[in-house]
């Protein structure tokens, strides 16, 4: 299967190995990333305001560039994914933004949100399926106690995201028991890692991201992974003393396309 | 700009309305960066509601504010008080000469692990 691919910023920088692992790991599951052509960051965070346009137009031209492939969309970073599925449901259901956005535009077609969002995760679950992953893992990470750390992105608004039960989230757990390890239950991995503000209150974030660590680590895990570079980011900066990884180096690692990844 | 404008403003951008509030405090309760508001979620669905816009526009809580979605999703009557912070701050960045954060700041801030995630988003909440 064939998916227009949106890398976003952080993964052409200082989250290249995010990507590097996920386009080897898609690739060793049948499914093919096309990166979308010249496309530009979603910005990061979505403005929730409803007169807000401008900052929406790069999500919705990397929207109508998948519809004319016809294929669907995906990300990996969860900032991307929020931003771009929010501003596809805006094109759906608010029909002055859409006209605002259309006619800004000024192309042939309008667009209204035809274009089906994945998160890499949901990949992985809903069109290769975990039974199937499971199947194609050379290299169990078996006994490997691991934290899931969904962080606020990925999860909410639930009306919009609708990705997982946001409150008793399952996708990342089912994840880890599908490369062959053991996913640890805690209470703080959906709450947020103190995000952008860390730039101007590093210690909110420290508080954020300690409360995180402090609990997965009493939960008896190893390692904590995610899918947002910022909340690895916020986490290893206030010193997380188990290692903090993006999901798809282990996923390369249990598909045994680790090493090939550098190239 | 009278009270009732600007309250109206600010209704209209964020598509919330503040009278569905039932006041239980519910977001405030939930909000991951409570310690750090002098207005806290619940406050603010309150003061928009009554139009006491202006003492919301002053206050540093507005950068404080994560987008975590928290207050959105456990509000039980859907009042979703992020987006009158968001609007609120939007009322104020969007002034002239108003941007809360400048590239000099952000280059001070930054390091070899910083990732443009934190930069652009630092960006899109707090200049325009």
């Amino acid at each position: 299967m064939k998916m227009s691919y949106f890398p976003g910023c952080t993964l052409k920088n200082k989250a290249l190995d995010l990507d590097a692992y996920a386009r080897r790991s898609a690739e060793a599951l049948g499914v093919s990333l096309e990166e979308i052509e010249n496309w530009q960051c979603c910005g990061g965070v979505f403005t929730t305001a409803k007169d807000e346009v401008a900052t929406k137009l790069s999500s919705v031209r990397a929207l109508k560039d998948a519809l004319t492939k016809n294929q669907p969309l995906i990300t990996v970073c969860s900032a991307c994914h929020n931003v771009i599925k929010q501003t596809n449901h805006a094109m759906q259901t608010d029909s002055e933004f859409a006209a605002k956005v259309n006619r800004y535009m000024a192309e042939e077609t309008d667009y209204l949100g035809e274009t089906q969002v994945y998160h890499y995760l949901e990949m992985l679950r809903d069109v290769v399926g975990f039974d199937t992953l499971k199947s194609k893992v050379v290299n169990p990470l078996s006994g490997k106690k691991i934290a899931a750390y969904y962080g606020c992105l990925l999860l909410r608004p639930n009306a919009t995201m609708q990705m997982d039960d946001p409150e008793n989230p399952r996708i990342i757990e089912d994840f880890i028991r599908a490369i062959g390890a053991e996913p640890v239950i805690y209470a703080n991995r959906n709450e947020c890692c103190g995000g952008y503000v860390t730039m101007e209150s590093p210690a909110l974030s420290k508080a954020r991201s300690n409360a995180v660590i402090e609990d997965a680590k009493a939960a008896g895990a190893e390692m904590v992974i995610t899918a947002c570079p910022l909340c690895r980011y916020n986490l290893m900066k206030n010193g997380a003393d188990i290692p903090v990884v993006y999901f798809t180096e282990l996923l390369a690692e249990a598909l045994g396309v680790k090493e090939d990844t550098h190239e | 700009m009278s009270k009732e404008y600007l309250r109206d403003d600010i209704i209209r951008s964020s598509g919330v309305n503040p009278k569905k509030c039932m006041k239980c405090g519910k977001c405030s309760g939930t909000c991951p960066a409570y310690d750090e508001m002098e207005y806290h979620p619940h406050q603010f669905v309150s003061m928009v509601e009554t139009g006491d816009i202006e003492p919301l526009m002053a206050s540093k809580g507005l950068y404080r504010c994560l987008t975590c979605f928290a207050c959105v999703d456990r509000c039980p009557r859907g009042v979703e008080p992020a987006k009158l912070v968001e609007a609120v701050r939007l009322a104020v960045i969007r002034q002239q000469g108003a941007n809360h954060l400048s590239a000099e700041t952000v280059a001070a801030f930054s390091d070899d692990e910083t990732p443009q995630q934190l930069l652009v988003s630092a960006f899109r909440k707090y200049s325009k």
